[in-house]
């Protein structure tokens, strides 16, 4: 039992010095990212562009759905969410601080308990 | 854990909850597509004319797509060929850069007549950008771009048919078929003809107010799109023969050609094309990517005007090769690349041989910033070297800025560069009476400079919601500097009375176009459109007899279009209306003062208007009809042609034309497609 917890340890390393040696430049990732309007809109995608090694990101109002591609050479996908939820905009993963929350124009104001 | 599954509940019915909102918040309005599309978010002050657009005037080419257009002012060159010129800012077409599909197209030896070398039919869709342009293309564009896009072959409908025929007795005929090779391969042929088979001359002066005409004009493209792998191509081959004969009724070129039996003109122009174009997307980049143009054509035009001969050849090869890609994000982008152009003209006016070879190669960068939301500037650079305009560096830098809501705010400036190819541009000069006479000796195009100019540009726009319609108001200011130009002087006296010239030289002083253009358009009604524009131009040269504004140029303009459809039926039935107005000022007349009084004509026209119309009946998504007329008002000019009684007298000139010849025009055609 040993063993094999020592194994999957052991796997989980290996996978993620894989992982490291081969970084995507041009990764492409698909969030969710609260907001309403085009307002938000440009606030989401200025808070991704922030990060530096975002090469691109567009939100789509409708969907909601946020495609960035990094590098990840320079950057992850945890770090977009970070910036995106310091200017108050919730991404599934991460949710914004009540105090950046609060910060939001009228129309951004998405509902959240 | 168990609290964590309740956030995550939570969350995912907040999301939910937005979401709902959201399907109730957006109601989505589907509005007809407009024909003229101005973009607030793009840099440059680019009108977009849709095929929508171009179905208002279906008559029949690129030179004659402008006329429901405030942007460009549509012009006839003479009293003959019913050529149509276009103008931009007040300048005219050599001052344009005239693209298809972004191969320089129209240029050199094609200036006059080269826009009535592309059927109608063809054309997908126009881009006319005010001001200096991009430095992608090229350093020669000086008040404007204009790119034609024509209809790609992937997702044309298999067949289509169009038939026109007017009451000038022009007839056209257009066949488009369209073909998938493969699932990557497609191609398309294009098949136009026209012809005009009557001789008519409706203000008796005993001169054809149309030419007789006949063209043939093949195209034959292939298209290959790999959406895979990134890559795109096109490969065209295009073949044009262009017939054309004026001047008396009478004259028969086959008895009358070379004597003085009778004045008349033929010009017979054959054009052949082959262009090729390779793209490529990176693979999870969209945002680099490169392209490769290569465009190969040879256009030949023999011409007589009455006694003086006109014959040009013109050999180019252009290439392009365009990299694009982004610096850090996509909030800043950059194209660069190189361009190589090679002209061989054998060009020969009357016994005097002007042949020449020209090339230049160039290099660009363009960069972009676009923050997403209100701001994006495009600044841009080139270095050319040509073997006559020497080597120089051409800027241009466009920006926009909204300011506020559904405002937008766009300032231009750049450089731009050319020869000036004095005879091919001014080849309606030749039926006159006028000589040439170039005064300077030491330049190396013709014994003359290159023009260079400067244009800057500041507009603004804002749309608006009046009694609940869309509507906008906004104007336009332009500033074209000339800091060397070739004046062509219609105005200077000639040394010997009762003579008249031509002249060209380099500019001594100061030449300038300003012109200020006010748009108003809203929706009236339901489906009932109009746009209103008021022009205003200032254009002045100092010519040797002293300043003078530019001839056969209006100051006041007015243009004023409405537009009306009805609803589409379930059938695809549906009606739709189409007027445009065009009142022009009083122009300025070259001078005639020397003539004998029967001879002479103002200093200034009178000022006129134009009417057209056009009603489109649509049977079905494959079937409609269209009636129209041009000029229902009858407008004339008195005396088009000076001295029509002794074409070949001392005062004969046709070139001095500021109103249509031909009075009211109407046609009717049919377009037929499958799908």
């Amino acid at each position: 039992m040993k063993n094999l917890f020592l194994g999957m340890m052991l796997l989980v390393v290996t996978l993620s010095v894989q992982a490291q040696t081969k970084k995507n430049k041009n990764a492409k990732y698909t969030i969710e990212v609260n907001g309403n309007c085009e307002q938000c809109q440009n606030r989401i995608q200025k808070a991704a562009f922030s990060v530096s090694g975002v090469k691109m990101a567009s939100w789509d109002i409708d969907s909601h759905k946020l495609n960035v591609t990094i590098n990840e050479e320079k950057t992850s996908i945890k770090a977009v969410e970070v910036a995106i939820a310091k200017v108050g905009h919730d991404t599934k993963e991460l949710k914004a601080s009540k105090e950046s929350y609060a910060k939001l124009p009228g129309c951004c104001q998405y509902d959240r308990w | 854990m168990k609290k964590q599954i309740s956030i995550l509940l939570l969350s995912l019915l907040c999301v939910f909850v937005s979401y709902s909102q959201d399907t109730l918040k957006v109601v989505k309005v589907v509005s007809k597509s407009k024909g003229l599309q101005k973009s607030s978010k793009i840099t440059a002050n680019t009108t977009l004319v849709t095929s929508k657009e171009l179905l208002k005037a279906a008559c029949c080419n690129l030179a004659e797509s402008f006329e429901t257009n405030p942007s460009i002012d549509v012009n006839f060159s003479d009293a003959l060929t019913g050529t149509k010129q276009i103008k931009m800012l007040g300048l005219t077409s050599p001052y344009l850069m005239i693209d298809e599909e972004n191969i320089p197209s129209v240029r050199g030896a094609s200036q006059a007549y080269g826009l009535s070398f592309t059927p109608g039919t063809w054309i997908e869709s126009i881009q006319i950008t005010k001001g200096a342009g991009s430095v992608v293309n090229g350093y020669e564009s000086i008040s404007g771009q204009i790119n034609t896009e024509l209809i790609k072959p992937i997702n044309n409908i298999p067949f289509f048919l169009n038939a026109y025929g007017s009451s000038d007795s022009r007839f056209e005929l257009n066949t488009h078929f369209n073909a998938k090779l493969s699932d990557k391969w497609s191609s398309a042929l294009f098949v136009h003809g026209n012809a005009r088979t009557a001789k008519k001359d409706m203000n008796d002066d005993g001169f054809l107010d149309n030419p007789l005409a006949k063209q043939v004009n093949i195209l034959n493209r292939y298209q290959y799109y790999n959406a895979e792998k990134g890559w795109v191509s096109f490969i065209n081959f295009r073949y044009m023969n262009d017939k054309k004969q004026t001047g008396e009724t009478d004259f028969d070129p086959n008895k009358d050609k070379g004597t003085t039996n009778f004045w008349g003109s033929e010009i017979n122009t054959e054009r052949f094309d082959v262009s090729s174009k390779v793209g490529y997307v990176f693979k999870d980049m969209p945002y680099q990517s490169f392209g490769f143009q290569n465009a190969f054509n040879s256009h030949n035009q023999d011409s007589y005007y009455g006694l003086n001969q006109y014959n040009i050849k013109q050999t180019s090869f252009y290439s392009n090769l365009i990299f694009n890609s982004i610096i850090n994000n996509t909030m800043h982008k950059f194209a660069t690349g190189l361009n190589f152009t090679y002209d061989k003209y054998q060009e020969f006016v009357n016994v005097n041989d002007y042949s020449r070879i020209d090339n230049s190669i160039g290099a660009f960068f363009e960069y972009t910033y676009d923050n997403d939301s209100n701001f994006s500037l495009v600044a841009g650079g080139r270095v050319d070297n040509h073997n006559r305009l020497g080597t120089f560096f051409t800027p241009r830098l466009h920006i926009r800025y909204n300011p506020w809501e559904k405002a937008t705010l766009r300032v231009s400036a750049g450089r731009g560069k050319r020869s000036a190819n004095i005879f091919a541009e001014n080849q309606s000069l030749f039926a006159s009476s006028r000589t040439f006479d170039v005064l300077n000796t030491s330049g190396k195009i013709y014994g003359l400079d290159p023009e260079i100019a400067w244009n800057y540009g500041l507009s603004f726009n804002q749309k608006f919601r009046l009694f609940g319609r869309n509507s906008d108001l906004g104007f336009d200011f332009y500033k074209t500097d000339f800091t060397k130009q070739v004046v062509v002087d219609l105005y200077t006296a000639p040394a010997i009375p009762g003579t008249h010239q031509v002249l060209f030289y380099n500019l001594n002083g100061k030449s300038f176009a300003n012109s200020l253009q006010i748009d108003f358009n809203v929706e009236l009604v339901k489906h009932l459109d109009i746009r209103t524009a008021y022009k205003y131009y200032d254009i002045q040269t100092d010519y040797l007899s002293g300043k003078s504004e530019r001839p056969l140029q209006a100051k006041h303009r007015f243009f004023a279009n409405l537009g009306y459809e009805t609803h589409i039926t379930d059938k695809g039935k549906q009606w739709k209306f189409d007027f445009t107005y065009n009142w022009m000022g009083q122009q300025k007349l070259p001078e005639t003062a020397s003539n004998p009084v029967e001879d002479r004509l103002p200093v200034y026209s009178p000022s006129y208007s134009l009417m057209n119309f056009q009603i489109t009946r649509t049977f079905s998504s494959t079937f409609e009809m269209y009636f129209g007329g041009e000029n229902v008002g009858n407008y004339k000019q008195e005396k088009a042609i000076l001295g029509s009684e002794n074409p070949f007298g001392s005062t004969f000139d046709a070139s001095i034309v500021y109103a249509p010849v031909f009075g009211q025009m109407y046609y009717a055609g049919l377009r037929f497609k499958i799908k």
